[in-house]
């Protein structure tokens, strides 16, 4: 953009800032009602009582079932049709409409901020009052060139007690040119895969051993000595002639850990990775499958199986030795 | 002909930019803010400045900044290697520079955009075929692959060897965000926690919890070392270096060193204490503080064991008697370090060890402090310094 669209662009868009976006307070579709709760807490392995369990929420304090603060917005939320009639018009669409056609059509929402006052329960109708309060100068992210907007929503039950607010982010940007890509065809669906090891001089006959169901080990032709990961020469009598033996994938375990966050796509979890003691006397680093990770143990005894993990990845898993 | 580096260079400036999430600046600005600082935080003008070095990993070219800064004609520039493992490593070379008259005062900065630009927290994989790239390959394919899965790893074996070492753990956090709740330059001032907010915190690789984890900052941070001679006649007392040394030991991978006979320690760092003990003269009974690298909560454990201030598994016993407090045996990482302060790989704990030296931290320990350990990262190659007052 030029300086002079920016200016055009600029003087034009802050104009929505104090903008309500909906004309007067907009009443969920639904009010407060267990069946929307239950599901909800289903998705978000939510188990707290006080939502899902009626018995027990009866003979509390409370006596009755509450809705949990952070579904304030699914209430008022339109639903599933969005995704196949496009939202309705309102004042927000119409800001996001006029971003778009400066070219700021990437939309990246960044942050949430909810603050609760009071509990919705159910039987309650809820409704919501949203402003667009406020459009930053322009930003330079990783992701391109925009603009940060942020609304403001009050959301209220039949009385008119305040329950709570809430501050959206978005990142309205300009996308960065994509390479041309082959669209995929319309009925397969990519799934994401590990992320791969890049096969070179010095590991490629490691892998493709691996695809073929084999672990090896390299050994020094020279000395004897064996080594793992692979290199060029032996550290111990610098030849570097090598040959290999196959591993039994007899092993213990040396230590552990288990894979929290951030998750990568790819990745089945509960996800435990382990440093084990082959019996040929090298380590390998392998995941632990086939058991709980309370069960695991250093020292344990472990037996590898070379498997496919997905659609590209054949790798050495290590199952707990029963006995 | 041998040159011992010991008294030969002092730190004679520091300065750290503001730390932020979103500096809204370029890397380039973020450095040449921290490098005017540090110049004049030391009495000189850009234009006494010969030398520069920095971390490889540094976006920003050091003759761009000179230009920017208005430093003149550099006889001395160089790059360390493996991220945090570089710094204490920058001082090591401007030591061996104004030692040997390569040049007169060279400036030690890292400046990076670390939590708006990359994060190091987002993982290791990438297209270029490498030796490096070839050696993270052994662990990507199972998802062993951000820097907290890695230490872990250590992590998990050290807790199988030692006693009491989660609540080593939490103390080690705990104590630097006191620490950083009175330094109003970190990012959690004011913002303490207790031991139900650790024990809450969301986990990010067993047995790490997100409050066992350093944060990711924008941010810079300079140091001006120049020859202990020169650095007599300026702005604030001398900060003489000592010892400094830098270590990788034998059968080391970066972050992965897996094939140790044992993998619960830090042989690298055990090599560069001692060679700077030997350096300065110095035992651990001289050392009254420390700036201890703090990328998640247990290095701090095996470093103290490698400085010789506890046996090996000895360390959780040493933090748990509350020796890293400010009233205790060694007061640590009092601006709050990198879990609290802010990440700028290190360099702000040099920046620190040199005001604890002087007496100018935001938190200085009631008691005398003349000699402070300051650390590079580990699990990488790595190094230390040993700094105190002129004799």
């Amino acid at each position: 953009m030029t300086p002079e669209q920016t200016k055009a662009f600029e003087e034009k868009v802050y104009t929505f800032v104090g903008k309500p976006i909906y004309t007067g307070p907009r009443r969920g579709y639904d009010d407060v009602n267990s069946a929307m709760i239950r599901q909800w807490c289903e998705v978000m392995g939510e188990k707290n009582p006080a939502y899902v369990d009626q018995d027990w929420a009866e003979k509390s304090t409370r006596g009755h079932l509450i809705a949990p603060p952070a579904m304030m917005y699914a209430w008022t939320q339109e639903g599933y049709k969005v995704a196949s009639e496009g939202r309705p018009t309102d004042g927000q669409v119409e800001m996001v409409k006029f971003f778009d056609s400066y070219g700021f059509s990437g939309s990246l929402g960044t942050n949430v901020d909810q603050e609760y006052f009071a509990e919705a329960k159910v039987g309650d109708a809820i409704f919501e009052e949203s402003v667009i309060e406020s459009i930053s100068e322009q930003k330079t992210t990783a992701r391109g060139i925009g603009y940060f907007f942020e609304t403001y929503a009050k959301f209220t039950n039949q009385d008119g007690v305040l329950l709570g607010t809430q501050r959206f982010r978005v990142f309205k940007f300009i996308p960065p040119q994509q390479e041309e890509v082959t669209p995929a065809s319309s009925d397969t669906l990519e799934i994401p895969t590990r992320v791969a090891a890049p096969r070179g001089q010095d590991n490629k006959w490691w892998w493709d051993a691996c695809d073929e169901g084999k672990i090896l080990i390299q050994r020094c032709a020279s000395c004897g000595a064996l080594r793992h990961p692979p290199r060029p020469m032996c550290g111990v009598c610098q030849s570097t002639e090598w040959d290999t033996i196959e591993s039994t994938l007899d092993g213990e375990l040396f230590s552990f850990v288990e894979m929290h966050h951030p998750k990568f796509p790819g990745y089945q979890y509960p996800l435990l990775v382990g440093v084990i003691s082959l019996a040929e006397g090298t380590r390998i680093i392998a995941n632990i499958v086939g058991c709980d990770v309370k069960d695991v143990e250093i020292g344990m005894k472990l037996k590898g199986k070379v498997e496919r993990v997905d659609e590209k990845t054949i790798l050495p898993q290590f199952y707990p030795v029963n006995n | 002909m041998t040159i011992n580096v010991s008294g030969e260079a002092a730190i004679a400036g520091v300065a750290n930019t503001e730390f932020s999430k979103n500096s809204g600046v370029s890397e380039l600005e973020l450095a040449s803010v921290a490098v005017r600082d540090a110049i004049a935080d030391a009495g000189l003008k850009p234009s006494d400045v010969d030398g520069m070095t920095t971390f490889t990993l540094d976006n920003t070219d050091e003759i761009e900044i000179a230009r920017a800064v208005g430093i003149g004609d550099l006889t001395f520039y160089s790059r360390v290697p493996h991220g945090g493992g570089a710094a204490t490593g920058l001082v090591h070379q401007a030591v061996m520079a104004v030692a040997t008259g390569m040049a007169e005062v060279v400036v030690c900065y890292r400046a990076l955009n670390g939590r708006s630009g990359h994060r190091y927290s987002s993982g290791v994989a990438g297209p270029l075929l490498t030796s490096d790239a070839i050696h993270w390959g052994w662990y990507t394919p199972y998802g062993l692959m951000t820097p907290a899965s890695w230490v872990a790893m250590y992590t998990q074996r050290y807790m199988h060897l030692a006693e009491n070492v989660q609540d080593a753990m939490f103390e080690i956090a705990h104590v630097q965000r006191q620490y950083a709740a009175k330094n109003p330059a970190a990012f959690f001032y004011q913002r303490p926690f207790d031991r139900a907010d650790y024990d809450a915190s969301r986990p990010i690789v067993s047995p790490f919890k997100m409050l066992d984890c350093c944060m990711e900052t924008d941010g810079g941070s300079a140091v001006v070392v120049t020859t202990a001679e020169r650095a007599k006649d300026l702005k604030h007392p001398a900060v003489i270096v000592k010892g400094v040394a830098q270590a990788a030991a034998a059968d080391m991978e970066s972050m992965t060193s897996f094939y140790r006979p044992e993998i619960a320690r830090i042989p690298s760092m055990d090599i560069a204490a001692k060679m700077a003990y030997e350096q300065s003269g110095l035992c651990a009974d001289d050392i009254d503080a420390a700036v201890i690298y703090d990328a998640f909560t247990p290095i701090v454990l095996w470093q103290l064991e490698s400085w010789g201030f506890c046996d090996l598994l000895e360390a959780p016993k040493f933090v748990l008697d509350g020796a890293l407090r400010s009233d205790g045996r060694l007061p640590t990482n009092t601006h709050g370090g990198q879990l609290s302060e802010a990440y700028i790989h290190g360099v702000n704990g040099v920046v620190e060890a040199t005001r604890l030296v002087r007496g100018q931290s935001v938190n200085q320990p009631a008691k005398e402090v003349n000699n402070v350990l300051v650390t590079s990262g580990v699990g990488v190659p790595t190094g230390g310094a040993l700094l105190g007052r002129s004799d």
